[in-house]
């Protein structure tokens, strides 16, 4: 085969961030290989230095616009564990709910927005508003209900001002919890048409399989979202957990020559970390009703096609309803009330863990003996997905070149795997800066 | 402008967390299918493949000034754009992004052995019209989603959109929100630009002027209160308005 084949995708479209795939062929040969990340950096681990730690997760929750819910929840439970503050029951469960909010909310946008454009053969969702009206107004529509379901609990979505260390700083009513809890019933048509739109393009899903190494919080008692320890499933089904103060450990943070995005990586070469990750891990402990969504999909763990996240996401939409109204009927049941900060107990180091719409995040931070900040690690998802998107690509060009695929469909195939890992670059560069000749 | 021509709009965005571009999706189903009926989005990468090289009506550009090499992008899209509008802090003010401008260790911090690198070199995060024109400013961090409808609505109309000069405090009252400092906390509002509806104070948690400060504010006082009513050390008093309002300080 001689084929010359040259893609440059500059500044990827329908992806949080900017990105750049790079392949060059010669000859039938691949000489270059890339998945490159532009993002201007931005220093968040030494901005929190020297800010009270009320004010911590205020600032690095602009680390990300889209899982800022997810920034606050990592921030305020490394600041806690830090602090000695145990949080109550009602504020583990009030903190469940948002933290469904946000993948479900952020679930719905790369599915209907970043995703079905691809599936749909059209550039974008535009397009779609005269030829599928119906379709793009259900996508609002849930859309506003992942909104305001946030919103509720944590004053707003973007960058959410109520959730602080030691509790909230401000209660939904028993009122409005309840009619949230009949709009969570309300939206089942909406879920059942979304499962018919995805059913009716499935197969433009391409059928694409590397095994590798998938990581996400786990827990004994719950499809972990909002708490766990670290665990990783290889290839054979091998399961193994860590401490999430151990995520040094577990991340292994590390540069490359061709990229000044950092790396990571834990027993294998790469590991994936997201919603595909987490139906791989935690499938036994998904709401009956999400599994049977997967039943209905045929769709059953280990699933190694990195494509499929899309599906898992869905999956987990069906979850984060299910759930959230059984953590309401909890929360109703004891009678939700204000309740007063946990105080502080202690100024050290503490570490922090949750699962984001795109994979498992670390926070950690210290506090000096008046609670300021001493400086702050973050380790994002996307960032854990660098080196398996690459490696990916790197498995995925010869098949597609084998199967004489002509460049834009190549182009395609590529831009619609990266966007399949619902990428947040500005997230996984919050401090790199990467520069790169066209 | 005409109103039977839909009016062009675009999207960009540069050092940000692009919170304000996912403000528009929460804009609420009527909303924006109403918008659609009188604007066009001709480029919008996060959300759009299509890109442009008509000229631009309304430019909304999202994110910080933050390294040389993107002067050159932001000029070409103040030539092809009639009106430029930076779009929530970051491009109002630098926002949160301006922290680290009065720090010069920052690389070291965060890289340590690698931070002398080249590709590491960043410059101090800068407003959007530190680069360009700008001809209005949607501030906030996020940018407010009512503002943004008032703003679009006011310049399809041919109107001079109406941005708030005044403090947060104001807004306060307006809503019968019980000040911050009568609660043994402390808060920026006095010094803040408005036009948020003051939704902090009243969920609980002080105002740290995410919309910037408003034209005129009193930096010595608000240093004084912080001390005196919200106990502040002085430390924290001297350094509370770095959080959002860095390159707005007397000391930028």
């Amino acid at each position: 085969m001689s084929q010359n084949i040259s893609i440059n995708v500059h500044h990827l479209t329908r992806v949080e961030g900017h990105g750049n795939i790079v392949v060059d062929v010669k000859n039938g040969k691949i000489e270059k290989m890339q998945w490159q990340v532009p993002e201007a950096p931005r220093f968040f681990e030494a901005m929190v230095r020297g800010r009270h730690y009320t004010e911590v997760a205020r600032v690095t929750s602009r680390i990300c616009g889209i899982c800022s819910i997810g920034h606050t929840l990592a921030s305020v439970k490394a600041t806690e564990n830090a602090l000695g503050i145990q949080v109550t029951s009602q504020t583990f469960k009030l903190r469940s709910i948002i933290k469904h909010a946000e993948n479900f909310d952020s679930h719905i946008l790369h599915i209907y927005f970043l995703v079905a454009p691809d599936l749909f053969s059209v550039p974008s969702v535009f397009p779609l508003v005269p030829t599928h009206t119906e379709v793009v107004v259900r996508a609002l529509r849930m859309k506003r209900l992942g909104h305001e379901w946030g919103s509720l609990l944590g004053g707003r979505t973007t960058h959410p001002n109520r959730v602080i260390p030691g509790g909230f700083a401000e209660y939904p009513t028993e009122e409005e919890l309840k009619i949230l809890r009949q709009r969570l019933i309300n939206v089942q048509p909406d879920i059942d048409a979304t499962v018919q739109t995805v059913l009716s393009v499935a197969d433009k899903l391409p059928s694409f399989e590397r095994p590798t190494e998938y990581m996400a919080l786990s827990s004994d008692t719950e499809y972990a979202l909002y708490d766990g320890r670290i665990q990783t499933v290889m290839p054979d089904g091998t399961k193994q957990r860590w401490p999430v103060a151990d995520y040094k450990t577990c991340t292994n943070e590390y540069m490359v020559p061709q990229s000044t995005a950092k790396y990571t990586k834990n027993k294998m070469a790469s590991y994936m970390a997201g919603a595909l990750a987490r139906f791989n891990n935690n499938y036994d402990l998904l709401n009956p009703e999400a599994k049977k969504l997967a039943e209905t999909l045929k769709f059953k763990p280990l699933c190694f096609n990195p494509y499929m996240n899309s599906v898992a996401q869905l999956v987990e939409v069906v979850h984060s309803v299910k759930d959230t109204i059984r953590l309401l009927d909890e929360v109703l049941g004891a009678g939700c009330r204000p309740e007063e900060l946990v105080k502080p107990t202690k100024f050290d180091r503490g570490q922090g863990a949750v699962e984001v719409p795109r994979g498992i995040l670390f926070h950690e931070y210290g506090y000096d003996k008046n609670g300021m900040c001493t400086g702050g690690n973050c380790i994002i998802p996307t960032n854990q997905n660098h080196a398996n998107i690459q490696l990916d690509l790197e498995a995925l060009v010869p098949k597609l070149l084998a199967a004489h695929k002509d460049e834009k469909a190549i182009e395609l195939g590529l831009e619609m795997l990266v966007r399949a890992y619902d990428p947040c670059i500005s997230c996984s560069t919050h401090y790199l800066k990467v520069e790169f000749k066209r | 402008m005409s109103t039977k021509r839909k009016v062009k709009v675009a999207f960009f965005d540069f050092s940000c967390c692009e919170g304000c571009q996912v403000e528009l999706t929460n804009l609420s189903d009527p909303i924006f299918v109403g918008l659609l009926d009188h604007i066009e989005f001709v480029e919008f990468r996060e959300v759009m493949k299509e890109r442009t090289t008509e000229p631009i009506d309304i430019a909304f550009i999202e994110g910080s000034f933050t390294r040389e090499s993107d002067r050159a992008r932001l000029e070409n899209i103040r030539k092809r754009a009639s009106i430029v509008i930076a779009y929530g802090a970051c491009a109002a003010t630098a926002g949160i992004n301006a922290m680290k401008n009065h720090t010069a260790d920052y690389r070291e911090f965060v890289y340590g052995k690698d931070a002398s690198m080249p590709q590491l070199d960043s410059q101090k995060a800068l407003p959007v019209s530190a680069a360009i024109k700008v001809d209005y400013a949607l501030h906030g961090c996020p940018m407010d989603r009512a503002e943004f409808v008032r703003v679009v609505s006011h310049l399809l109309h041919g109107k001079e959109p109406v941005i708030p000069n005044y403090p947060v405090c104001v807004e306060c009252k307006m809503r019968e929100t019980v000040c911050r400092y009568d609660l043994d906390d402390h808060c920026l509002g006095l010094v803040a630009r408005a036009g948020c509806g003051a939704p902090c104070p009243a969920d609980g948690i002080p105002c740290e002027a995410c919309r910037g400060f408003w034209d005129h504010p009193n930096e010595e006082a608000i240093e004084e209160i912080l001390k005196s009513k919200g106990k502040l050390s002085p430390e924290r008093a001297r350094d509370k308005t770095r959080m959002f309002t860095s390159t707005m300080r007397r000391d930028a």
